[in-house]
């Protein structure tokens, strides 16, 4: 018998029950971009750049349940130049500096950016005041660069089991914060074993006295595509 | 005294009344309520700083809010407001320093008939604000005189029902239609539901006897009935006038969905800006409990048990949103949840749960004594019944209007006393703009579907701000979960206020368009997916409205250029020719 499939622009994935569209496609070869999903975490579904065309109707793919005979399109010049736009709203939301962000070549948001072919902010930028807490002996948080994808917040959570962050506020000031009563990393049980210290999708968690170990050019999207398998998400 | 379990699914409630004992919440507090319920800190402080009622800054001893929908708008708010922060010598959205009071603005407090209103630290309300009444105010405050001696006319409450149809207008005696629901059985009440084709009034319009009986049919033990009374949509009022007159057909209406559905819990959902209901809606629990309407064994039935709490809400209209209430009811951020699964399947703590509205509940009453093919036999085939409509704005008689669905909007129009309409907007921000040409369309799923709302705007109103207002509250009210609605709304409001100082171009306008298009599909939830509704009706229909504020066809940035010299001509003290940029015209 043979297995249930969807199809993907056109081309038959199989799944077993339970799997969403992303995973099934992932476990496939097929790159569905993403930020805020991964792996080894309940889908979140809040950063959007998943969203495909199923059966005529936008939907986040890490959220769909696969089931037989879906039409999904996914790489059309609609849906990728959406998600475009959603990078760009990443990126005018925080302050980003790739030039000299030491997560730069490493960077999940950076590396879809390029992958969508995005050149510039396209919108106006927003120039959030979010300081840095250096607080940490080991672990530097740089706030500007946070989207929200709560992979921190997860991880502190369901391995760590310390709780570490959380998200705080609402609407555009919506940010993350640290469970000690200062606020600050340094008086939190963190550490740089932590699976919530190197989850970070982009450069908010760093390790301190390791900025550019490995030379910008030689890192892991400056030597793959995000859309290769096994690098489709952040470690 | 203390109403809720020190249980974490009451954090909301518990911030509530701390809150209420101690005027804001200081970060010692969270921290003991942190400890008290198996918290961390960082989890209560995102909570509490969720909710837009909650303060973890001081506030003044006086907090008042005013309302700012645009009908409070229409009849002079802003104006009242700004005289009301001059006599206290205060800024918007600051505490005086001498810690007394503080000004601000919140989303619609649902009594757009008799506005421009006011909320008191969040128990009071005063209504029909002019000049007098605020300056007046001033001095009290100033004076510091508790509100119990301020007059009492201030705090009036009008239901202001103009015409009345089934649910406004046929009482029903309380256990009486629980009573013939009861003596139906459950499955055949569940039948008379499907018959009767009620589509719930919270704007979804899903079939409520489908609803109840995908919850019925749910894996699980123990189901929840919740009565969605958040009403945050703006410009609509009529769950409070049904919560005022009616509350005992809410609670009837919500104790037939328990018997038909098996649930033994039942919660309402009350909105923060309705709290000075929550002592009536106490007692009238407490009188149904007192006749065995409530409780165990109800109206003698053994085995048949149910009661109802109510939660209050704290100031977040994406709570509207049933998951999202789920997750508050749960005390927990009001971020909606991913579906499925669906609440009828799991819902509140995991259990299969019914989310209906006020005015669902009160026509399931209705059902229940009349039966489902009475009901049906209302309105139109798609849209069985009657309806609701809180009229405001632009018109001689504001207040409640009950039709059958399938009444026109000119009907409307001409039963309200609205003269010279330019444009209706239905369904509140996030249904839709109707213009003149449009009035011959009716009020039905199958047309114009409406969650209450209808406010009218004649042709002296600029339909630009009207769609900045809703601009603004989206911004304000998106949970900012997910990246679309969170830097979307932001993006619109900043597009919306370039053109309101003057500073637009087409281009602006094209980025709007680009905006809505986007967000209509890639959000989290309707709220994103519906903010850009007004903007895009405005646009295509009162496009003139817009193109008075481009100050050109192309590109213009969101500043002058010029006027940003200023500080240096200041320094330097020049302000010859040469120390202006050329401004080629």
């Amino acid at each position: 018998m043979s297995e249930p499939c969807f199809t993907l622009d056109g081309e038959d994935v199989p799944f077993v029950p339970g799997d969403t569209l992303l995973q099934a496609a992932r476990r496939a070869g097929h790159y569905i971009p993403h930020l805020c999903w991964h792996p080894d975490f309940r889908a979140h579904g809040s950063c959007r750049i998943c969203t495909v065309r199923v059966n005529g109707r936008m939907a986040a793919a890490c959220a769909v349940q696969a089931s037989e005979g879906l039409a999904v399109e996914n790489h059309t010049e609609e849906l990728d130049a959406q998600r475009k736009t959603l990078l760009q709203m990443l990126f005018i939301e925080g302050n980003h500096f790739c030039p000299s962000c030491e997560k730069s070549g490493n960077c999940l948001l950076q590396a879809t950016a390029y992958q969508m072919g995005m050149e510039g902010p396209h919108f106006e930028e927003f120039y959030p005041d979010r300081p840095v807490d250096a607080s940490h002996p080991d672990i530097l948080l740089d706030f500007n660069r946070c989207i929200l994808c709560e992979l921190c917040v997860r991880a502190s959570h369901e391995i760590d089991g310390k709780n570490v962050f959380a998200i705080a506020g609402h609407g555009i000031g919506t940010h993350l914060v640290v469970n000690s009563d200062s606020g600050q990393l340094g008086d939190t049980d963190m550490a740089l074993t932590d699976r919530a210290a190197g989850i970070c999708p982009v450069g908010v968690i760093l390790p301190k006295r390791r900025g550019f170990v490995i030379p910008i050019g030689e890192r892991r999207y400056d030597q793959d595509s995000v859309a290769e398998p096994g690098r489709q998400e952040a470690s | 005294m203390l109403h809720f379990p020190r249980h974490r699914n009451s954090l909301v409630q518990l911030l509530r009344e701390a809150q209420e004992q101690h005027g804001w919440l200081p970060r010692p507090l969270l921290a003991d309520l942190a400890r008290e319920l198996g918290l961390t800190l960082a989890q209560v402080e995102g909570v509490a700083s969720f909710y837009r009622f909650f303060h973890l800054q001081p506030v003044g001893r006086w907090r008042v809010l005013f309302s700012d929908n645009i009908t409070d708008r229409l009849l002079g708010s802003e104006a009242l407001m700004a005289q009301l922060c001059e006599r206290l010598r205060v800024k918007p959205g600051e505490m005086r320093t001498d810690g007394r009071v503080s000004v601000a603005a919140t989303s619609c407090t649902g009594l757009c008939d008799q506005g421009p209103a006011l909320l008191i630290n969040h128990q009071l309300v005063i209504t029909r604000l002019d000049a007098q009444r605020v300056a007046r105010i001033a001095e009290l405050i100033e004076s510091d005189t508790p509100a119990s001696s301020w007059p009492a006319e201030w705090f009036r409450i009008d239901d202001n029902v103009r015409r009345a149809d089934v649910l406004l207008g046929q009482p029903i005696a309380a256990g009486q239609a629980l009573a013939a629901a009861l003596a139906r059985g459950p499955a055949a009440m569940l039948e008379e539901m499907k018959r009767s084709n009620l589509r719930g009034r919270g704007g979804a319009g899903f079939t409520t006897g489908t609803k109840w009986a995908l919850c019925r049919e749910a894996a699980g033990s123990e189901r929840v009935v919740v009565c969605n009374a958040d009403e945050g949509e703006p410009g609509t009022f009529k769950d409070r006038v049904l919560l005022s007159r009616h509350a005992d057909l809410v609670f009837e209406g919500m104790t037939i969905a328990a018997a038909a559905i098996g649930a033994k819990q039942g919660l309402v959902y009350l909105r923060g800006e309705y709290r000075y209901l929550l002592e009536p809606l106490r007692e009238t629990l407490q009188r149904r409990r007192d006749a065995h309407l409530l409780g165990t064994a109800i109206q003698g039935h053994d085995g048949f048990d149910f009661d109802i709490d109510i939660h209050l809400g704290a100031g977040a209209y994406v709570c509207g949103e049933e998951s999202s209430l789920i997750e508050s009811l749960e005390g927990k951020r009001g971020t909606p949840r991913i579906r499925p699964p669906f609440p009828v399947q799991q819902g509140y703590m995991g259990r299969p749960t019914t989310v209906n509205n006020v005015e669902t509940f009160c026509a399931a009453a209705h059902i229940a004594v009349q039966g489902g093919d009475w009901w049906a036999a209302i309105g139109t085939p798609k849209s069985t019944g009657t309806k609701i409509h809180s009229v405001s704005g632009d018109c001689e008689r504001p207040g409640l209007y009950e039709y059958p669905f399938g009444t026109r909007i000119g009907r409307i129009l001409e039963d309200c006393g609205a003269r010279d309409t330019q444009a209706v907007q239905v369904g509140g921000p996030s249904g839709v703009c109707l213009s003149a040409f449009e009035f011959g369309r009716r009020i039905a799923f199958e047309d114009v579907p409406t969650a209450g709302a209808f406010m009218v705007f004649d042709r002296s109103r600029d339909m630009f701000e009207v769609a900045r207002n809703f601009a603004h509250f989206f911004a304000h009210e998106s949970c900012g979960f997910c990246t679309p609605c969170r830097v979307g709304t932001a993006l619109v409001v900043k597009r919306m206020d370039k053109l309101a100082q003057g500073h637009g171009s087409r281009h602006d306008v094209d980025v709007l368009y680009e905006l809505d298009k986007l967000m209509h599909g890639a959000t989290h939830c309707g709220l994103g997916a519906t903010a850009c509704n007004p903007l895009r009706d405005t646009i295509a229909k009162f496009r003139p409205a817009y193109e008075r504020h481009l100050k050109s066809l192309y590109f213009e940035p969101a500043f002058d250029l010029d006027a940003e010299l200023s500080v240096a001509r200041q320094i330097t003290g020049r302000d010859d020719p040469a120390s202006h940029l050329e401004t080629a015209e």
